[in-house]
């Protein structure tokens, strides 16, 4: 049916929902069938543009759609059926909240004649989901639907980004309308701020180069917004030291000399540092985290601060900042270069050369340095030949905890949306379904996820999605027998109770793998592990576990403890 | 400081709850709230009275404006501006001295009966909150049965309008 002749006759919602995700260029949903979409269902089985991914739980499509968006700039998209679906897909929402990723989520709604009854697999949606999300949808008329959708993509991708969650009732996917989608959308409610006040610009031009101590502290906003390369030309053209948060890693070479290495709880001592004593910070896309600015009384004590954000909201949160610029990361950037090329004065070279020098004697205290002597496989020794191996050009996703921290540490992310980890919500399960999502987006690309035995476990059920679609995953399952990082603060703060931390009764990972139609391998020893990453990565078409049973009682560091300041680091 | 801040928004359901959640979920007061449709259909307005340091205050008007059925905000706070409220109170009046006696209050009060039954009076009053809490303390004498007040609604003086 040609455009001009099926834009006359009325379709039904279930093809509008269909039509609307085409044209907003969808190629693949993340989802699983139920009672109030199966017409939805019906629909996307009778046309070939938009395929779908069948998961096994509901969180695990909205990971998988977070995975992919996280690594490709595209919105994810997820479709779930109503009640136990949609609270199913509640922490992938949350976590996409909390990590600002652009996400279209819809769930199916009982018919609108029976919401509010108690009808079987009800469950008020918009209400639920409402303080976890950047916008609701509930969609009453199927007159309404193609806007709307074309609103939840417009949302969810401008501005600050976000989950953005349309609920379709039964009979909407049933009744029928003309279909015309809207090629552009005007919210007189709704107008995110792109460029920075030039004044402010100017502002912050001036104050960024008085500075005698500088830092630069960017987040994943710059990810988010596109902006690593500008940052990079920024920071060189300046010639200051920057640090990237957990979220911003790749926003900024990390192999470049001008890098700290990450900031916070398990930064860097050089970065930690720097930020205490620094004089002026200049904040981009960051949002000032307790786990960042350790305790808020002692934070940047000395520093006049820039901050550039896109969300008005982050300003002024945590910390009272100098210059606050409201406006996209990449743009904003561009006029700041723009303002020191157009400048009178240079960044004071002297100051900068003593800046420096002092800074070098933090880097000296090696604070990454861990033990190798003891024959046991330490898990940053794991990390460490994964990127050895990979060329630093893999994309690596996370679970929570230890692994996650060594992960950060010690995998070092040269480029941006390659590091793909949950740090807002700090949602244990996220890994496996992110690297789905990460391989759909970039099917020839090396995909690794760093993960521990605990984690895994909360989504390991995809294990069989993985095999439907044949991703040639590679897991690194990181298998110290404990919640580690339970079990290290349980050591430093409860005098060693390991309450609950203790994983008993796990699994035989290579044989469940196996049992998956998996590839797994276990690693016991140091002197396998080299040989094992090899192995799997040469197993270019499978999925490959790799069960590395590690030391047990390794901790993560260096380490701000909870309450101190940037400058009370422990150090081993 | 207390702060009084007037917001247009979509007239659409769950505009109430969306900011009535955000007070809740970011744990800021909320003295008073009253919201109805404006002269354009399609557009409420909403008074709301909190408190909070100047930085608790910023970050509620941040978090408001992020919110996507709010179209445009004013903290009055800034401006000379009016604050009026009403309240409904039912007083038992048994005695013929009872109603004389609320009844001249009302009038000072510039209230207004607008019912009166065997027994009882109902006192329609208007004014600033303080005036509103003055004229119930007045009442002390008396039983009063019910009182309903209609929260704070404001509106700036001269030329500053909030309007799209």
């Amino acid at each position: 049916m040609s455009e001009s002749a099926s834009s006359a006759t009325a379709i039904t919602g279930a093809e509008i929902f269909c039509r609307s995700l085409q044209a907003e260029g969808v190629e693949v949903v993340f989802g699983y069938p139920g009672g109030a979409v199966l017409h939805i269902y019906d629909a996307l089985y009778r046309q070939d543009k938009v395929s779908h991914v069948l998961v096994r739980h509901e969180q695990g499509a909205v990971h998988a759609a977070e995975g992919y968006a996280k690594s490709s700039y595209k919105p994810g998209v997820a479709l779930v059926t109503s009640g136990p679906g949609a609270t199913n897909a509640i922490t992938g929402i949350a976590d996409a909240y909390m990590d600002s990723v652009p996400l279209v989520v819809f769930t199916g709604q009982v018919p609108t004649s029976m919401i509010g009854n108690d009808a079987f697999q009800e469950v008020d949606t918009v209400g639920i989901t409402r303080p976890c999300v950047k916008h609701n949808f509930l969609v009453k008329d199927v007159k309404d639907l193609a806007t709307t959708i074309k609103k939840a993509f417009y949302v969810a991708t401008t501005g600050r980004p976000g989950p953005v969650v349309v609920d379709i009732p039964k009979d909407v996917t049933a009744d029928t309308c003309v279909f015309e989608y809207p090629e552009s959308i005007h919210m007189r409610s709704y107008n995110p701020t792109t460029k920075g006040h030039t004044g402010q610009i100017r502002k912050a031009v001036d104050l960024i180069l008085s500075a005698k101590q500088p830092m630069i502290y960017t987040g994943g906003g710059v990810i988010l917004g596109r902006g690593s390369e500008a940052l990079t030309e920024f920071t060189r053209q300046l010639g200051y030291p920057i640090t990237n948060t957990l979220m911003g890693l790749g926003g900024y070479p990390a192999s470049d000399k001008q890098f700290l290495g990450m900031l916070g709880m398990h930064g860097t001592y050089e970065a930690n540092m720097a930020m205490h004593h620094a004089d002026v910070l200049i904040a981009i896309g960051a949002r000032f985290d307790d786990r960042v600015t350790g305790n808020i009384e002692k934070f940047c004590p000395h520093a006049k601060i820039v901050h550039v954000d896109v969300d008005p909201s982050s300003i002024s949160k945590n910390v009272k900042v100098d210059v606050p610029i409201v406006g996209e990361v990449e743009p904003v950037l561009r006029e700041l270069i723009k303002g020191l090329n157009e400048a009178g004065s240079k960044p004071d070279a002297e100051a900068l050369a003593t800046w420096w020098k002092q800074i070098a004697e933090w880097q000296a205290q090696d604070c990454l340095k861990y033990d190798q002597t003891s024959g046991l496989i330490k898990p940053q020794y794991v990390v460490q030949k994964f990127w050895e191996l990979t060329e630093g050009d893999a994309y690596v996703t996370s679970d929570v905890g230890q692994h996650q921290m060594w992960a950060a540490q010690f995998y070092r992310f040269d480029k941006p949306n390659r590091w793909i980890n949950s740090g807002g919500l700090g949602t244990m399960g996220v890994g496996l379904p992110f690297a789905m999502g990460v391989q759909f987006a970039h099917p020839e690309a090396t995909v690794g996820c760093i993960t521990g035995e605990a984690s895994i476990q909360m989504c390991i059920q995809e294990l069989s999605t993985c095999f439907q679609y044949q991703l040639p995953l590679k897991i690194l399952n990181l298998n110290n027998r404990y919640l580690g990082m339970v079990r290290q603060w349980q050591e430093f703060f409860y005098q060693g109770r390991y309450a609950m931390s203790y994983m008993d009764a796990l699994p035989d990972f290579v044989k469940l793998a196996e049992a998956y139609g998996h590839v797994g391998i276990q690693i016991t020893q140091p002197g396998d592990v080299e040989g094992a990453i090899k192995e799997a990565l040469a197993q270019k078409d499978r999925l490959v576990f790799m069960d590395f049973i590690t030391d047990q009682s390794e901790n993560v560091y260096p380490m701000i403890p909870a309450g101190a300041g940037q400058n009370e680091m422990i150090l081993v | 400081m207390r702060h009084i801040i007037s917001v247009l928004l979509e007239n659409e359901s769950g505009a109430l709850s969306r900011v009535a959640g955000l007070f809740s979920a970011r744990g800021y007061n909320i003295e008073s709230l009253t919201v109805a449709p404006t002269d354009d259909p399609s557009l409420s307005r909403m008074t709301i009275v909190t408190s909070g340091s100047d930085e608790i205050v910023e970050q509620i008007t941040k978090q408001l404006n992020k919110l996507i059925d709010v179209i445009k905000l004013l903290d009055m706070t800034a401006y000379p501006h009016i604050e009026r409220e009403m309240a409904l109170v039912k007083v038992r009046v048994p005695e013929a001295a009872e109603r004389e006696e609320v009844k001249r209050l009302a009038d000072i009060f510039r209230g207004r009966i607008i019912d009166v039954a065997h027994d009882s009076y109902v006192i329609e009053i208007t004014g600033e909150g303080s005036k509103l809490d003055a004229f119930l303390v007045a009442l002390d004498a008396f039983t009063v049965l019910e009182v309903v007040r209609s929260g704070v609604m404001g509106i700036a003086r001269g030329d500053v309008a909030l309007q799209i």
